[in-house]
């Protein structure tokens, strides 16, 4: 969606908007990559080599940001699965991940 | 007391040199006792830019390791009373500087009683740059409107805020001031390029100033004389605003708009 938005407003370049966007999120993951803790930047690549495991996906789509609130902090784990893995909720999820790991090719 | 201010960036070619000259020569124009250090070891430049390049004998590493005084080191500007250059080496390597060194030459500054030591720092985020902005009470983040430069600055905030000498001794922090460099309005208006808002936003530190794309900042490089010397020209009187704004005087920001017909802006100016 955002791509056809963005092509679609040709005549009136926006392309400062759409560098706004990218630095916001971009900014955002290395702030709470250095404001956490040290081993941050580890577990994160941890997680992203276990689920290589069963799907091929990318770096960024996995998001692992430490929100601090009140009195706990948050551990968010955000992860965009590829088109085509249908998991649902009442999936056995480690069969699904294994079926979609087939499809695409895990080296 | 003395402040140390570094002008810093992450990324390369934003206009750290031509911000600390004209920094360094606003302040000591204006009766504060000022030295301009060069901390890019191994890429001299600021002697070209403040027009001494050929009166440098010592350099930064000559006094680090104790070749040279302070008094045979110091280049007095001739243009400007107060105004004293500090060159960085040409010939030597990064590693030639270390933070001990770095701390005795700050203390014999301090001794010698000057206002403001400003530290133009090398690019990059690698020990040059570190070293540069360790002593810093201030510093000047100079911001280009675009992607990298952008996120490069975010990183150097970091840096300032977990590695600079305030942050590890658990001094009050680094007060941040972003400079934002090669401004062109016209682009900013087309949608092509980051507004003032954009990176006051993204950035999140109060704003120093605003420096407009300027074609004499090429002229005064050519001639070796900092652009503030130059009031005719915008960049250079975008520069005295920002040392009024440094001195604690709020004035309101010009050269974001276009520039209309000329009596505009002086009408707003
Ligand atoms: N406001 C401006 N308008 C036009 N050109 C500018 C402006 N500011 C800087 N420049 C030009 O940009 C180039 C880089 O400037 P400068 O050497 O000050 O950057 P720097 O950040 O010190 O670079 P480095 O990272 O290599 O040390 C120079 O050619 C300079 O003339
Ligand atoms: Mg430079």
């Amino acid at each position: 969606m955002g791509i056809f938005s963005f092509f679609r407003s040709r005549q009136e370049p926006r392309s400062a908007s759409l560098a706004k966007e990218r630095l916001q999120v971009l900014i955002a993951h290395e702030r709470s990559d250095r404001d956490g803790p040290d081993y941050l930047p580890m577990l994160k690549q941890d997680i992203l080599d276990v689920i290589k495991k069963y799907v091929a996906i990318g770096e960024d789509q996995v998001v692992v940001q430490l929100d601090s609130q009140e009195n706990c902090d948050v551990l968010e784990l955000n992860i965009t699965l590829p088109d085509g893995t249908e998991i649902s909720p009442k999936d056995d999820p480690k069969q699904s991940a294994a079926k979609t790991a087939k499809k695409s090719r895990v080296t | 007391m003395t402040k140390t201010i570094v002008v810093t960036s992450g990324k390369g070619g934003v206009g750290k040199t031509t911000t600390s000259a004209s920094i360094a020569t606003g302040l000591a124009s204006r009766g504060f006792k000022t030295v301009v250090i060069d901390f890019d070891v191994g890429l001299r430049n600021l002697d070209l830019i403040m027009g001494c390049e050929r009166r440098v004998v010592y350099d930064l590493v000559n006094l680090v390791n104790q070749e040279a005084s302070l008094h045979q080191t110091l280049i007095k500007d001739k243009r400007v009373e107060n105004l004293y250059i500090l060159p960085a080496s040409q010939t030597r390597d990064k590693d030639a500087l270390t933070i001990e060194g770095i701390a005795r030459v700050m203390h014999k500054l301090k001794k010698s009683e000057f206002d403001y030591i400003i530290c133009d720092s090398p690019a990059g985020i690698e020990k040059g740059a570190k070293m540069a902005l360790y002593f810093a009470d201030e510093a000047i983040i100079t911001t280009n409107p675009e992607v990298s430069s952008v996120r490069d600055s975010d990183r150097i905030l970091g840096i300032l805020q977990s590695e600079s000498r305030r942050a590890k001794m658990n001094d009050d922090p680094v007060k941040e001031h972003l400079l934002i460099t090669r401004y062109n309005p016209g682009r900013v208006q087309e949608g092509q390029m980051l507004s003032v808002d954009d990176i006051v936003e993204l950035l999140a530190i109060p704003l120093l100033g605003i420096i407009p794309e300027s074609p004499t900042v090429l002229d005064s490089s050519n001639a070796g004389k900092p652009v503030i010397l130059d009031q005719t020209s915008l960049a250079g009187q975008a520069y005295s605003d920002a040392i009024d704004r440094l001195l604690g005087e709020s004035k309101p920001h010009r050269f974001m708009e276009i520039e209309k017909k000329g009596f505009l802006k002086r009408l707003f100016g």
